[in-house]
């Protein structure tokens, strides 16, 4: 048996009945990746001796009878832009190269007393900043499944990981489909949560009022599982809600459900905008079928419209570009990370170090926004966008008042081929085109594998209100329970 | 030709609150380098912050102080620039809804009672410290990162430097009446900037204005004042006008030095600050505020003429500083005469604050002995004159005044054997005198006590000298 391929929740419960060790499990995982990680180049740092320390001290409290945590013993991948005591977290950025954090993030303290084991900080875009993890200092991530093609981004580290069983769950963020999008090319089940109800301390911000921290796992229960972990309120954020509809509970869905019953009477809608000219037609043939076994099982579909969606990529990009031009500036070669050698002045010092040690597309980022929030042009982009934004909110709004869920697809077109579209950033950035809109509105949203287009695999995006996320989940349940019983 | 000044200010105060503006770090001043320090206030990537409540319950106090409209929903903008001692690349800082809008501040002019109004005060955070080394080198103390400030930004409404300088005073008295900020221009808690220009009445020009940054003291500022407003009438009478400029006061030389020209504006680039949620403050907890509020200057002021019968005069005197106002309130527990606490506070105590340029709670007299002093005076157990020496004595050793007396002698020889014998040998001594003041010469009797209280070494009681005296010179 290789226990890699285990999904977590098995891993965890042989674990728990003592038929492995997690040491065994982490040393399984560690020669997975040492056999994979050539060929997929998921992580940017490993923590094995830390990993393999500390499986054995979760050994040892089983063997003493003591309590464990909820992700005891188990391999978990944290993208890596959330940061790690003493563990260096570069972002994909030749900035932050060398920087080792002295304080741990919210959600990895709470990994850490669940008794996770955190395996290595995983490969991603720049700052979070590209569709395809090919804007990464520390070169691409492939897709496990096809290894010519991207495994999507910015978290293609983590979902590359998964696939490939190199973790058995990894964290990522979603600023506007970051999780949910290389989830769909990787063929694995990733959870944008609402925001709010997972901390962002220790996410290093790229447009601060959309990151989410997130989950990837191999099946919905495992996503569940890793989410369950790490929700709820964290007086360290000031966005983070108060609130205990803001914590996900495992044990709110026991494998004695039957699937089925999850789906009976739900109510889903349809946006009809939510397609464009160069949607791929052979995506949406898969996503129809999902939807029809949706009300095979129960569920009462309608069309619905949300009109505002339409401006939802161009609010997205003025709004997340001006954010990101401002949590970028701390990155300035002063206090920490990269500083240029050569410089005269202070301006020099600031220019030098970031035209050195910043992308192209980070940069471009940073120049889009800085114009959208300038004097003279912050009304006609910034505030107009804040405006669009308040738009689409409320046409979700409206819509979640008679219906429990919306269905799209996740991407419009399928894992394309590295280098293919990073000379084109207008085309990379109209993959977001179904993902942002979730962002923009503070959302949950899930993206669970549907189906498969020549052997590539397609994401179904099952999008719930702010704070709703037990229904994504029941959906994600029942429609998996589906799909594994054939229909 | 008649030419009108024209001030506003931009004051900067820090809070005193324990912690600072968005961390658990304290707020203590100074500190080694770089100790009061954390992921927070050193904008480490990932780190976010969070409001401390506190700073918002100061800001509404002095907005509510200063007579100012709280708005209960607000919010915190980042102010985007580059600078070394700013660690995230913005400020945290309000834009278009301050916490505290409009608002005045009463100045006494001589056409009477003014007001100035004020624009706004919002808050925001402090920045690091820079000092530039002889070898060229920058360090940075971000201790002062983070720090809770108050920016308080008047209308320009003032006319003279005497009149931003009581402006100033009232200000300084009244933040630390309500106990926000300690006030310290010398160690930076309060910052004031000047804009000025000048108007000449008759023709309507105007001068550019003039920022004035660097001022370490209200005297400074006044000076700077003055200066600028000399500096532009001069170019005004020679046809010419100022620069639209910011510039430094240099103290030692006497005069403002250009720093730089204000020729484009500074784009700040201000948004919303997605770090925090909207603020909306309860209108309960506000008037909680307001009805805790520390009582004010003036509202003290009217309480003192009152209930201690004290002339307008002593009243204003006693209570422009709080802790002399408080000072006075203590001793009166120790001696139950206002008038004569009044007096001494005003006459003797002052005039020692005011020789050694310090403040009542930076000296060693406390309430305790200053009203045990005043009492053994009132019980004549010394004279007034040796009463005056005991205060000096307390002043520079800190000393009980029961304890200078029984040390140095000092009490009043009110023994009526004692003292004859006393007067009996000064008269003995000086019978010219008796002789004068048999003559109609009443400055003899003057002499004689003075003589009288010189063989006592001051401790005889004047009173019963007088009466003795006249008698045992009538006796012979």
């Amino acid at each position: 048996m290789d226990i890699t391929k285990l999904s977590a929740f098995e891993m965890r419960k042989k674990i728990s009945k003592k038929e492995i060790s997690s040491k065994e499990l982490v040393t399984a995982h560690f020669n997975r990746i040492e056999e994979v990680e050539k060929n997929i180049n998921a992580f940017i740092t490993l923590n094995k001796e830390e990993a393999l320390k500390t499986a054995e001290k979760v050994d040892e409290k089983i063997k003493n009878g003591e309590q464990i945590g909820l992700l005891a013993g188990l391999p978990i991948g944290v993208k890596d832009n959330i940061v790690t005591k003493d563990l260096r977290t570069t972002c994909g950025s030749k900035m932050l190269e060398n920087f080792i954090p002295p304080y741990d993030a919210t959600v990895v303290t709470r990994i850490k007393e669940a008794d996770g084991i955190i395996m290595g900080k995983t490969n991603m875009d720049e700052f979070a900043m590209g569709s395809s993890t090919e804007t990464s200092y520390f070169g691409p991530t492939k897709n496990p499944i096809d290894t010519e093609r991207v495994p999507g981004g910015s978290s293609g580290g983590s979902a590359a990981a998964v696939k490939s069983g190199e973790v058995a769950l990894a964290l990522g963020t979603d600023t506007g489909g970051s999780i949910r999008q290389p989830a769909s090319y990787c063929d694995v089940v990733g959870i944008k949560p609402s925001y709010g109800i997972v901390s962002r301390y220790g996410a290093v911000s790229m447009a601060n009022t959309l990151d989410q921290v997130g989950v990837f796992g191999r099946d919905v229960r495992d996503a569940v599982f890793m989410l369950s972990a790490i929700t709820g309120y964290d007086k360290k954020d000031s966005t983070s809600f108060n609130n205990p509809e803001g914590t996900i509970i495992f044990g709110s869905f026991p494998e004695e459900i039957d699937y089925k019953d999850y789906l009976k009477g739900m109510k889903i809608g349809l946006p009809r905008e939510f397609t464009y000219e160069g949607m791929d037609p052979r995506i949406n043939e898969e996503i129809t079928k999902s939807i029809k076994m949706f009300e095979s099982l129960g569920a009462e579909i309608e069309e619905i419209s949300l009109p505002h969606i339409e401006y939802g990529l161009a609010a997205y990009y003025i709004i997340s570009t001006s954010e990101i031009s401002s949590n970028l500036a701390r990155f300035d070669g002063v206090k920490y990370g990269y500083r240029a050698k050569e410089y005269n002045t202070l301006d020099e010092l600031y220019i030098n170090s970031r035209t050195e040690a910043f992308g192209e597309e980070v940069k471009r980022r940073i120049m889009l926004g800085t114009y959208s929030l300038s004097r003279g042009y912050a009304d006609d982009h910034y505030k107009k966008a804040l405006k669009v934004r308040t738009l689409i909110k409320n046409d979700f709004d409206k819509a979640f008042s008679k219906y429990d869920i919306i269905l799209s697809p996740t991407c419009p077109v399928l894992p394309f081929k590295l280098g293919e579209k990073v000379n084109d950033p207008l085309a990379m950035y109209m993959g977001d085109l179904f993902t942002v809109p979730v962002n923009l509105a503070g959302l949950c949203s899930m993206s669970i594998p549907c189906g498969y287009v020549e052997g590539l695999p397609v994401g179904l995006q099952i999008i719930g209100n702010r704070l709703k996320e037990a229904n994504i989940i029941k959906a994600g349940l029942g429609f998996e329970g589906g799909v594994k019983n054939g229909l | 030709m008649a030419y009108k000044t024209i001030i506003g200010l931009e004051i900067h105060t820090e809070l005193m609150t324990k912690t600072k503006m968005f961390c658990s770090c304290t707020n203590a001043f100074g500190g080694e380098a770089n100790t009061h320090c954390c992921p927070v206030c050193i904008g480490l990537p990932g780190a976010l912050p969070v409001i401390n409540k506190t700073a918002i319950e100061y800001a509404i106090r002095a907005g509510i102080a200063l007579n100012c409209k709280i708005n209960t929903h607000t919010r915190m903008d980042r102010k985007n620039y580059f600078y070394s001692d700013l660690v995230k690349g913005y400020q945290i800082s309000q834009d278009d809804i301050p916490l505290c809008e409009g608002g005045h501040i009463e100045i006494e002019t001589e056409e009477g009672t003014k007001k100035v109004h004020l624009e706004r005060i919002h808050i925001e955070e402090d920045t690091g410290k820079q000092t530039h080394t002889t070898e060229g080198d920058t360090l940075i103390d971000y201790n002062r990162a983070g720090v809770p400030l108050i920016e308080i930004v008047t209308k320009p409404e003032m006319n003279t430097p005497e009149e931003a300088r009581q402006f100033l005073e009232n200000l300084r008295s009244t933040l630390k009446y309500i106990e926000v900020s300690d006030c310290k221009m010398e160690e930076g808690s309060l910052r004031c900037d000047v804009n000025i220009n000048i108007v000449d009445s008759e023709t309507g020009n105007k001068t550019n204005i003039t920022e004035i940054k660097n001022l370490n003291s209200f005297r400074g500022a006044v000076k700077a004042m003055e200066y600028e407003e000399k500096r532009h009438i001069e170019l005004l009478q020679k046809g010419e006008n100022t620069v639209k400029e910011t510039r430094r006061w240099d103290e030692v030389k006497g005069e403002t030095i250009s720093m730089r020209a204000k020729g484009t504006v500074a784009d700040y680039r201000y948004a919303p600050d997605g770090d925090f949620a909207e603020i909306v403050l309860e209108d309960s907890w506000v008037d909680e505020i307001k009805n805790n509020l520390p009582e004010l200057p003036h509202h003290k002021k009217e309480r003192f003429i009152k209930d201690y019968d004290l002339s307008e005069y002593d009243a204003g005197v006693l209570t422009a500083s709080k802790d002399l106002a408080t000072f006075f309130e203590e001793t009166i527990k120790y001696i139950d005469d206002s008038k004569l606490v009044s007096n001494w506070i005003m006459g003797d105590v002052l005039r020692r604050l005011k020789d050694e340029e310090i403040e009542i709670q930076d000296t060693k007299l406390t309430p305790k002995s200053l009203g045990d002093l005043i009492k053994i005076v009132k019980d004549g157990k010394i004279n007034n004159n040796t009463g005056k020496k005991v205060l000096k004595e307390i002043f520079d050793t800190g000393k009980e005044p029961e304890t200078i007396i029984k040390e140095q002698e000092l009490v009043q020889i009110s023994d009526e054997g004692a003292l004859k014998e006393i007067v009996s040998k000064v008269l003995d001594e000086n019978e010219q005198s008796i002789i004068d003041y048999k003559n109609g010469k009443d400055r003899a009797i003057g002499f004689l006590v003075g003589q009288i209280m010189k063989a006592s070494k001051g401790k005889a009681n004047p009173q019963m000298v007088n009466k003795m005296l006249i008698e045992m010179i009538n006796e012979r």
